[in-house]
């Protein structure tokens, strides 16, 4: 793929009739990324269904239930691309029960455009979905207020709209995000990607145009480089008969080679001999790079270690306090144990107390006994061993965890750290 | 040397999910068609365990009617690269009584493989099947997972899901359960071409122009041959075509094309209108083809 063009991953939320499928096949139509077939099975549906316009929803609706049901019901992956810049969409459900969802596309999101429909403004969703992109911390949020075409394109509605969002913005906690607001028509085409003559009073970007300039790196994001091993390379070949390295991805921050870094959880010391990619060699690794990286000092190193700059060492605990979200119908009670991933990394974990439930419209918390499916909480671990992270706040990869139900295996929960 | 490293992220995060599998299960197999997609995976693994060998083998699911360049071309990269690969043909299947061949206009293989699939992923007691499914292929795949759990019998359900969340990958399964592994799950179909043109791959030569007798029908082109059922009024043609997606015989249909370099064939992707599984036959069999045969353990 082209290195030149950079990787923006977007989060779409909105409930069921904001138009969320419509704006996102309105993106794929108007960067030419709907293919000659797809377009005609969509002009072919459109005229079945008897409309008068071409229904774009129709392109990003994919199993036959919610071709049944006219709605969208998991998280979906939508690609399309424009000259300087692959976009990735995690499509994701604004129904009431779809909490689970939203928190699974904005975890691997740096975007999250929250939609609304102008003749409806801000309403229980939104501030859902605006919680969510807080509790993830994105960088960016596109307020897109949809459906201008239904109020005469009318500037006091979008501002009256912008003002009811900001009274949210005040309530979060979140503050360094960057927030933009832009008035729009998925199903007309107005400030998607050509500018809106019939609203000229909008001085700012079209929409493709504002998620093109957006830079890939999170606002937030320290250079705390974090590199949890996953896999120890030995090769026991010939040629590298030797060799022991190490390999991972790298988070958060570069690491380079004569660096000082220490070993956890055994607290050891040693130095960076080289950094590997592939058959090249590299000096200095920058985040996100997939390396192998092999020390100067026969240390005991397996999976689920961390190597960290030996200056910047991370909290270690075996108790913990995170914010929850539920994505298994099984509820979280205290005394239940789960696996804890860290990372790459497990160990045991028991829920020791849930503090509160968070409600998410920004109102506040109360007590609870269990956090149900789509349940946000603040939960008290207690771990089998010391774990070694940061805040999410700090650093989103080393500060989050999933939890695997013992029985069932499957992924229940995910956690923030505080 | 190489000062300062930027990573290309999709790659990053396709030998990120590799290493995961290595880690993860006992008895990983890379599931290799010999087209351009399963190519792309056995570099992404290179890459992944380099200076290592690829730890786990390769299993091509043979139906019988594959084109021979594809064949060849398989032999050839596993004995450059060191490489285990396993064989079990969908032939086979057909002679044990345990699938029936499809007759008529439309017979395929392609369904069948399935069962050798299965019989297979039993038979070595694979317990991680990587494949080189793309989410931007066809719209049931949009909502596949990175590792996809499957049951006893290869069944995907798509309602039960397990969440995947940031890029924490679990992989904890049950006896019997096996997990579908896709980790080019986010490249687009010009972003595996970019890749192989900048990577230097090498492909079957196939993917390129070539002059081959080929028939019309439905709109599509068909390979004449003695595999691929044609009636009598269907008229054989010498035309310049090249496959973009590369399975059995009786469900590839060829674009006409002139793009006989790497250089052409990017530049034609990238320029096309037309998807690449709309030369699927067995894709246009109905709206929900891909998810009826994905619930019943296609790959």
């Amino acid at each position: 793929m082209s290195k030149d063009r950079k990787l923006i991953k977007i989060a779409t939320a909105g409930s069921v009739d904001d138009g969320k499928s419509t704006l996102i096949g309105r993106l794929l139509y108007d960067t030419h990324s709907l293919t000659t077939d797809k377009l005609e099975a969509i002009e072919r549906n459109s005229r079945q269904k008897g409309y008068d316009y071409l229904d774009f929803s129709l392109a990003t609706d994919g199993l036959v239930a919610e071709r049944e049901q006219g709605i969208t019901i998991d998280v979906a992956h939508i690609y399309f691309s424009t000259d300087k810049t692959n976009f990735i969409i995690a499509d994701t459900p604004g129904h009431v029960e779809y909490t689970r969802n939203m928190v699974t596309g904005a975890s691997t999101s740096q975007v999250a455009i929250i939609l609304i429909d102008a003749r409806k403004g801000v309403i229980e969703q939104t501030k859902r979905h605006f919680f969510i992109s807080n509790l993830l911390r994105l960088g960016h949020v596109v307020v897109a207020i949809n459906k201008m075409d239904l109020v005469d394109y009318d500037e006091a509605t979008y501002l009256q709209i912008k003002e009811d969002f900001e009274v949210l913005v005040e309530k979060s906690n979140f503050r360094t995000e960057q927030i933009t607001f832009i008035p729009i028509s998925a199903l007309k085409g107005e400030n998607i990607a050509a500018k809106s003559e019939l609203m000229p009073w909008y001085v700012g970007n079209t929409l493709l145009d504002h998620l093109e300039v957006l830079e890939p790196t999170d606002l937030f994001e320290s250079s705390i480089a974090r590199f949890p091993v996953q896999f120890v390379i030995r090769p026991k070949t010939e040629a590298f008969h030797d060799f022991r390295g190490f390999s991972g991805k790298l988070y958060g921050g570069n690491l380079k080679v004569g660096e000082k870094v220490t070993i956890l959880p055994s607290f050891t010391e040693s130095t960076i001999k080289s950094i590997h990619f592939f058959d090249q060699e590299i000096e200095e690794a920058t985040p996100d790079s997939s390396i192998v990286i092999s020390l100067a000092d026969e240390v005991n190193v397996s999976r689920g270690d961390m190597l960290v700059r030996s200056e910047q060492i991370p909290q270690s605990a075996k108790q913990i306090r995170a914010t929850i979200c539920q994505v298994n119908h099984r509820p979280l009670r205290v005394g239940n144990k789960y696996t804890l991933q860290h990372g790459v990394n497990r160990v045991m974990a028991k829920v020791e107390s849930i503090e509160s439930l968070v409600h998410t419209d920004f109102s506040g918390d109360e007590p609870t006994e269990q956090l149900k499916l789509n349940d946000i909480g603040k939960v008290n671990f207690k771990l089998s061993k010391a774990i070694h992270y940061d805040p999410y706040s700090e650093n989103k990869s080393n500060g989050s965890f999933i939890l695997i139900d013992e029985g069932s295996f499957d992924t229940v929960s995910v956690g923030f750290i505080e | 040397m190489n000062k300062i490293f930027i990573p290309n992220p999709k790659e990053a995060a396709s030998i990120q999910i590799i290493r995961e599998v290595a880690a993860q299960f006992e008895k990983p197999v890379l599931l290799f068609s010999g087209g351009k997609d399963s190519i792309t995976l056995v570099r992404l693994a290179q890459k992944a365990f380099y200076p290592a060998r690829i730890p786990f083998p390769l299993l091509h699911i043979d139906t019988g009617h594959n084109f021979p360049e594809t064949i060849s071309f398989r032999d050839q990269l596993v004995e450059e690269l060191g490489l285990e690969l396993i064989v079990r043909n969908v032939q086979d299947s057909i002679n044990q009584g345990k699938v029936t061949e499809e007759r008529g206009r439309y017979s395929s293989r392609n369904t069948l493989q399935t069962t050798t699939l299965l019989d297979a992923i039993e038979e070595f007691k694979f317990d991680a099947c990587i494949g080189g499914a793309r989410r931007d292929e066809e719209k049931a795949r949009a909502k596949e997972r990175v590792f996809s759990v499957r049951d006893d019998f290869g069944q995907w359900d798509e309602k039960n899901q397990r969440p995947e969340l940031f890029d924490m990958l679990n992989g904890k399964i049950h006896q019997g359960q096996n997990v579908r592994v896709f980790p080019i799950s986010n490249w687009t179909e010009l972003d595996v071409w970019e890749y192989i043109k900048t990577e230097n791959i090498e492909i079957p030569s196939i993917y390129f122009a070539h002059k081959r007798s080929i028939f019309f029908r439905d709109g599509m082109i068909w390979t004449a041959n003695e595999h691929v059922y044609r009636e009598s009024h269907e008229e054989v043609l010498e035309k310049m075509v090249r496959f973009r997606t590369v399975g059995d015989m009786t469900c590839t249909a060829a674009v006409l094309s002139e793009a006989d370099t790497l250089d052409a064939v990017v530049e034609e992707i990238r320029t096309s209108t037309l998807s690449e599984r709309g030369a699927r036959i067995d894709d246009k069999r109905s709206e929900a083809a891909m998810e009826n045969r994905k619930k019943v353990g296609y790959f």
